[in-house]
């Protein structure tokens, strides 16, 4: 008997009722409940005190010689209407597309009849129908660059200068380090810790800033830890699953090929975002593309290129196609992400990238982490700790020479 | 109509040459819905606002509303041409309650009747009232009034009759009328003083003799004082001298403006009576060579320096009004907050002549306007004085 009712239980019955209608049945309840709240319009609560709350974030602004596109979202809980638009207190002819109000989180693109003038700071203000204004700022105004096969091979070229080629000549520090002690190459693994904890810092930052920069519409600095964790999270069950897969090789010393694959990743994930910055940097016209930035790229970036490397001192000699492979997954996605950067300027989506790019790089520490424990499984020795330290300053000090 | 434009040389052209840029512009091409390409440039051309000009060489430069159809409004400002509102959008003036366009020539001189004292009794009757009103097209603020309008009536009066104001308040807020003139304190329309605040559904009576003569003015004087100015609840107040003013063309201009977002500083929509740009959108006619005077008023609140500039033409000009000798023959008057003058002119040259703000910010904010000057009207009369230089004294 009782037996019975472990196997009826393990079944997903008990007694004539399936166990999924036990879940079903609160959830039907919920919709109805929902469904009748809405259609009676919330009786009891009347409607909402005070005038209505107007927002409007701008996405995206285009500059075009005599114009000037705004990609409007309503981040706020009530439609709005642009009724009349200000250019630094001139009012000024406009188009709306599509026209009429903007509903909660729909968008709209205003275009304004507006003679600027390049290298001049712009103050817009939307007139709404209620009279409520709403700013937005155009710090220096640049005409945006159009998203011709020139602008695009342009960003492949500056992906390639700032991504590929630096981390590829980190790389190039592979027979070094395995011909050097394996305790040299856990100092070479601690400053990879360092330099990597600099970048995730560098990132978070960044994300913050952005996060509190943007309208808000699908949110802020959240999305930078959405972002993070889902990065940290989707690494990690990579790792697992790797892991599982190889069982057998690492069990034979191939623990450094994994290790050396999910560092290429977390790198790759945060030249992403490195990519973006560039790129939104380069379509508002803040980027002078000076050999000085490149080669500050280059240097900051050739660190990660030693990173990617390091847990590869022991074992097999690896193949120079599965090394470019690292390379690319490494340096590439700098030119994706110049790309997007360049032509979304959309600071919710730079600001979800930025943070699955810190997400990422903290996954890494995380599992070169073991790789540096000495002989007397201590992870903090003092050259563990000097090779952190020289990780950090030395991205702090190549960083100077970039300011995108 | 044509016979006229050629008595009057070639029509004014407004604007041609920027006019014709504008026509090969992409937006003007979608404005005017033409086909593409240089078949385009006559299509546009013909749209622009000629028309105007000639209509007003049919008649009587204040009869019959101005008939600016889509095309014509579509022609006025934007980009380099200067500031605009969004060209297509109107103003609904009928929901509004009253059109800047009548209310330049709407002077109310009361009910009037002789006293036995042989003196003159004016009556008025004010309502105070709270109504939206759309100060630009699709901007809608919630004003309080006088009589359902903003500025509220003109009322008008000679030297030493005897004025009579009852004021009804038919706000949900408590107002005053503050008249400024030569009156006894209990008729000042202050709080405390009188009849002092009125609450709402209270009423009582302002009586006292018009003077000085000069261009006064009334507004509400309850607390807080700026909202109440802000709000709408003012207009001009006209004395006129025993002997009376040369005959002219006489015109009503109150500068106001509204701050929109309530933030006390400085106003979103900058006009003269109250709709920014219309007179570019209606241009104000008059006749070529007619005495025009026109009693200019600054009741702007929150950035109250204002200003008046007339192009292509001087005025003499009557600070307060309470001269009958100018003070100065000029093109621009500068008038701080309840400051106002009267201003004497006639255009010598037919064709369209901007008037502006020469506080460019209030310009391209909406406080511009253009005369359109046609042939001789039916108002015109024997040359005045004030249209000959220098100025000769009241005919």
């Amino acid at each position: 008997m009782e037996a019975a009712s472990k196997a009826a239980r393990r079944l997903g019955t008990r007694g004539d009722r399936p166990r999924w209608l036990l879940a079903a049945a609160p959830l039907a309840l919920i919709a109805a409940a929902v469904v009748l709240f809405a259609a009676l319009g919330a009786p009891g609560l009347g409607e909402r005190r005070g005038p209505p709350v107007e927002e409007l974030a701008v996405e995206r602004t285009v500059l075009r010689p005599g114009e000037i596109e705004l990609s409007l979202r309503n981040s706020g809980p009530d439609p709005v209407e642009v009724s009349q638009v200000a250019v630094a207190d001139a009012f000024v002819d406009f188009e709306t597309d599509p026209p009429g109000e903007v509903g909660r989180l729909d968008d709209q693109t205003v275009t304004l009849a507006y003679p600027w003038q390049e290298g001049s700071p712009y103050a817009i203000s939307l007139l709404t129908s209620t009279g409520a204004t709403i700013d937005h700022e155009i710090d220096v105004a640049v005409e945006t660059p159009e998203a011709d096969a020139g602008f695009f091979g342009l960003m492949a070229l500056l992906g390639t200068y700032v991504g590929v080629i630096p981390v590829a000549l980190g790389m190039l520090f592979l027979p070094f380090v395995r011909r050097v002690p394996a305790s040299w190459v856990r100092v070479v693994l601690a400053a990879t810790i360092g330099l990597l904890a600099f970048l995730a810092v560098d990132g978070y930052l960044e994300g913050t800033e952005l996060g509190q920069e943007g309208g808000g519409a699908f949110g802020g600095v959240e999305l930078l830890f959405l972002g993070a964790g889902l990065a940290y999270l989707a690494l990690a069950g990579l790792d697992s699953y790797l892991r599982g897969r190889h069982a057998d090789a690492e069990a034979a010393g191939a623990s450094g090929w994994r290790l050396a694959l999910m560092v290429a990743v977390g790198i790759g994930l945060h030249n992403l975002g490195e990519g973006l910055a560039i790129g939104s940097a380069y379509a508002i016209g803040a980027l002078a593309l000076g050999a000085f930035l490149v080669i500050g790229f280059a240097i900051h970036n050739t660190t990660e290129g030693l990173a990617i490397v390091a847990p590869l001192a022991a074992g097999e000699r690896p193949p120079l196609t599965r090394l470019a492979a690292l390379g690319l997954i490494a340096g590439a996605p700098a030119i994706v992400g110049a790309f997007v950067g360049a032509s979304v300027t959309n600071p919710e989506l730079s600001t979800f990238l930025l943070g699955v790019g810190v997400g990422a790089i903290v996954q890494v520490i995380v599992q070169i982490w073991p790789s540096i424990r000495d002989d007397g499984g201590r992870s903090l020795y003092p050259a563990s700790v000097a090779g952190m330290i020289a990780g950090g300053a030395v991205l702090y000090a190549t960083g100077l020479l970039i300011s995108v | 109509m044509d016979e006229r434009t050629s008595t009057d040389g070639p029509a004014p052209e407004r604007n041609g040459g920027s006019e014709r840029r504008r026509g090969l512009s992409r937006r003007g091409l979608l404005a005017g819905g033409a086909a593409t390409g240089a078949a385009a440039l006559p299509v546009l051309h013909g749209l622009v606002p000629h028309q105007g000009v000639h209509s007003a060489l049919e008649g009587d430069a204040s009869a019959a509303a101005p008939t600016h159809g889509e095309a014509g409004k579509a022609a006025h400002g934007g980009g380099s041409n200067g500031p605009t509102f969004r060209q297509g959008a109107a103003v609904d003036h009928a929901a509004n309650g009253f059109n800047p366009t009548e209310m330049l020539r709407d002077f109310d001189w009361g009910k009037t009747r002789r006293l036995p004292s042989g003196r003159v009794l004016r009556e008025w009757e004010l309502v105070a009232t709270d109504r939206e009103i759309e100060v630009a097209p699709g901007v809608h603020y919630p004003a309080w009034m006088y009589n359902g309008r903003v500025p509220g009536p003109t009322l008008r009066a000679r030297e030493g009759d005897r004025m009579r104001v009852r004021f009804v308040n038919g706000s949900e807020h408590p107002h005053t009328i503050h008249f400024h003139g030569i009156h006894p304190a209990e008729m000042d329309g202050v709080p405390g003083i009188g009849a002092g605040l009125l609450e709402s559904g209270e009423e009582t009576t302002y009586e006292f003799v018009a003077e000085p003569f000069g261009l006064h003015l009334y507004h509400c004087h309850a607390g807080p004082l700026a909202e109440h100015i802000a709000r709408g609840l003012y207009g001009a107040f006209i004395v006129d001298p025993k002997q009376g003013r040369p005959e002219a063309d006489e015109l009503m201009m109150m500068m106001n403006g509204f701050n929109t977002n309530f933030d006390a500083e400085g106003n979103q929509v900058y006009a003269v009576n109250t709709i920014g740009f219309h007179y570019v959108n209606e241009p104000i006619r008059v006749g070529r060579g007619d005495p025009i005077r026109i009693y200019l008023l600054n009741l702007l609140e929150f950035d109250p320096i204002n200003s008046f500039h007339i192009h292509a033409n001087f005025f003499h000009y009557f600070p307060t009004g309470t001269s009958l000798e100018p003070t100065e023959f000029t093109d621009t008057v500068m008038l701080g907050q309840a400051q106002r003058g009267v201003l004497e002119m006639c255009f010598p040259h037919p064709g369209h002549f901007m008037f502006h703000a020469h506080k460019t910010e209030f310009t391209e904010l909406g406080w511009m306007g253009f005369f359109e000057v046609g042939g001789a009207s039916d108002r015109r009369r024997a040359p005045s004085a004030f249209c000959e230089l220098p100025y000769k004294g009241g005919a």
